[in-house]
């Protein structure tokens, strides 16, 4: 069964449609690339997927719970939201790391407060608190910012930032990452350590969905691509058929841009 | 008299219209900082009539001379029939309280909006894609931000009052500059002499030197993030 899968997914600002009729769906442990002109829909497509943005037609399914249905006025209460959002982790093109915590403390916090809405927090608060520490510096150790723990976001590079919203969002175990141009705010030369973490993420079965413009590496990790155009899926498959054998025209239009110079 | 024998009098009467000074000063930080925070969520409400008239207010405060205003508020009751302050000191600085509290209020509440919307959405969005409820987000991320934001733009403000109190002469408050005046019209048998004037200065540098010093430590211990 797919862990995620997406029916009929609509959404307007204004008069203006932005997503139309999205369907796919994921399996666990793949990775499914988004690619697309500016403009097409991606960026909104992740924050209908992280309840940033509420659809205004369609279904999404994580295993097979129904997330959202537009048709089901229950679905979209705000009460329920917060617990759904946890299915999905976001990494944003921005950051957008907490300025006055540490590296670490960006890591820990959503952990520690969601744990402090339990029971039994007040009991064992020194163990939880010993635990979810350890499991961030685990973490960080993964993104190979062992020595960058106690720092603030400012004292940071790009890359490094960067790497730290991967470990804060992995920090509450999504069961789908999203990330959106995670190295499209980053200098040439940081890209590269970004997507060097995204693809050892990849190698071990994270299940990711990622907008990106960065081709050579959307085709190298990816299990599925998908080509947006002005709110339509254009083309999808694997990144053999996108980007070796695309179908469509628009599709071979976009793929020349990155081709040529 | 002599200068000796002129001082301690002197010194005795600047003293006690400095506390006047200070009261004003006190009340109007604690009234104008909460109001303030009301006024600046009216004027960013989501219902345009309360925004729309929470801006127009603030506006004509911000756009008048704070002299008019204590004029206004202090006697328009009175000449309307019903003088609500009541009489003598305590009734003019009632008047005073509410003059300021209102005009720093406002002046407060652009800042407190400047802070909130200088926050960055991503911020927010980035708890809320944690699993984060509202009032974490709040307590947890965006307010010491707002915090940090705002501190020297209110320094400057609260700079800014404690020379204003002095305002409050205009409808007789007994503050400083009222005590250090009376000496040129004569006060316990002194009269006609200026340096008393010279005098009320160094109370309001000394007051604002002490507060540029607090105000810069808070400031530099917001300084560890960016
Ligand atoms: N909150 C909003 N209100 C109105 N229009 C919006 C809003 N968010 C996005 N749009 C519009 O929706 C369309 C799709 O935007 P989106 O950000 O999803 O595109 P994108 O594919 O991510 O583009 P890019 O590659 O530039 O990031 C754009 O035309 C954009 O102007
Ligand atoms: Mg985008």
């Amino acid at each position: 069964m797919a862990i995620l899968e997406v029916q009929h997914v609509s959404k307007s600002f204004g008069n203006k449609e932005v997503l139309k009729d999205i369907s796919f769906s994921l399996e666990k442990g793949q990775v499914l690339s988004l690619i697309g002109s500016s403009g097409s829909g991606k960026t909104t497509l992740l924050r209908c997927l992280n309840f940033l943005e509420r659809p205004d037609g369609g279904v999404i399914r994580v295993n097979g719970e129904t997330l959202f249905d537009a048709g089901d006025a229950v679905t979209g209460q705000e009460s329920e939201i917060r617990k759904k959002r946890l299915h999905f982790g976001l990494v944003f093109q921005s950051f957008n790391l907490f300025p006055q915590y540490t590296a670490l403390q960006n890591v820990m916090l959503a952990k520690e407060l969601l744990e402090k809405e339990k029971p039994d927090y007040k009991w064992r608060k020194k163990e939880i608190h010993a635990q979810i520490e350890a499991e961030a510096k685990e973490l960080l150790d993964q993104m190979g910012l062992s020595d960058r723990m106690d720092n603030y976001p400012h004292q940071l590079s790009g890359g490094q930032c960067q790497r730290v919203a991967i470990a804060r969002a992995l920090a509450l175990k999504p069961d789908i990452l999203c990330f959106d141009e995670p190295t499209s705010a980053l200098d040439p030369e940081l890209t590269g350590e970004v997507l060097k973490v995204i693809k050892s993420l990849a190698d071990q079965e994270t299940t990711m969905i990622i907008v990106t413009h960065e081709m050579a590496f959307a085709r190298d990790v990816s299990s599925q691509v998908i080509f947006m155009d002005d709110g339509h899926i254009m083309e999808q498959g694997t990144p053999e058929e996108v980007f070796i054998n695309p179908k469509k025209e628009r599709t071979k239009q976009f793929l020349s841009r990155y081709t040529e110079g | 008299m002599e200068f000796s024998e002129q001082l301690p009098i002197v010194v005795q009467a600047l003293n006690q219209g400095f506390l006047q000074t200070l009261k004003l000063f006190f009340v109007t930080l604690l009234g104008a900082i909460p109001l303030g925070l009301i006024i600046s969520f009216g004027s960013m409400s989501r219902f345009r009539p309360l925004s729309y008239l929470t801006k127009i207010v603030v506006w004509i405060i911000r756009g008048t001379p704070l002299m008019i205003q204590l004029l206004i508020i202090y006697f328009m009751p009175g000449l309307m029939g019903n003088n609500i302050w009541g009489g003598g000191e305590s009734g003019r600085f009632l008047a005073a309280s509410v003059a300021f509290v209102f005009n720093y209020a406002c002046y407060f509440s652009e800042i407190y909006r400047g802070g909130i919307q200088g926050v960055p959405k991503g911020q927010e969005e980035a708890g809320l894609v944690l699993g984060m409820t509202k009032s974490q987000i709040f307590f947890k991320i965006t307010l010491l931000q707002m915090i940090k934001r705002i501190v020297p733009p209110m320094s400057n403000e609260i700079i800014t009052l404690v020379k204003d109190t002095s305002l409050a002469r205009i409808i007789a408050l007994q503050e400083v500059i009222w005590a250090g005046q009376s000496f040129m019209k004569g006060n316990q048998g002194i009269a006609g002499v200026i340096w008393p004037l010279f005098f009320t200065a160094v109370y309001y540098l000394i007051f604002n030197g002490i507060l540029t010093v607090l105000l810069g430590r808070l400031e530099k211990k917001l300084e560890y993030f960016r």
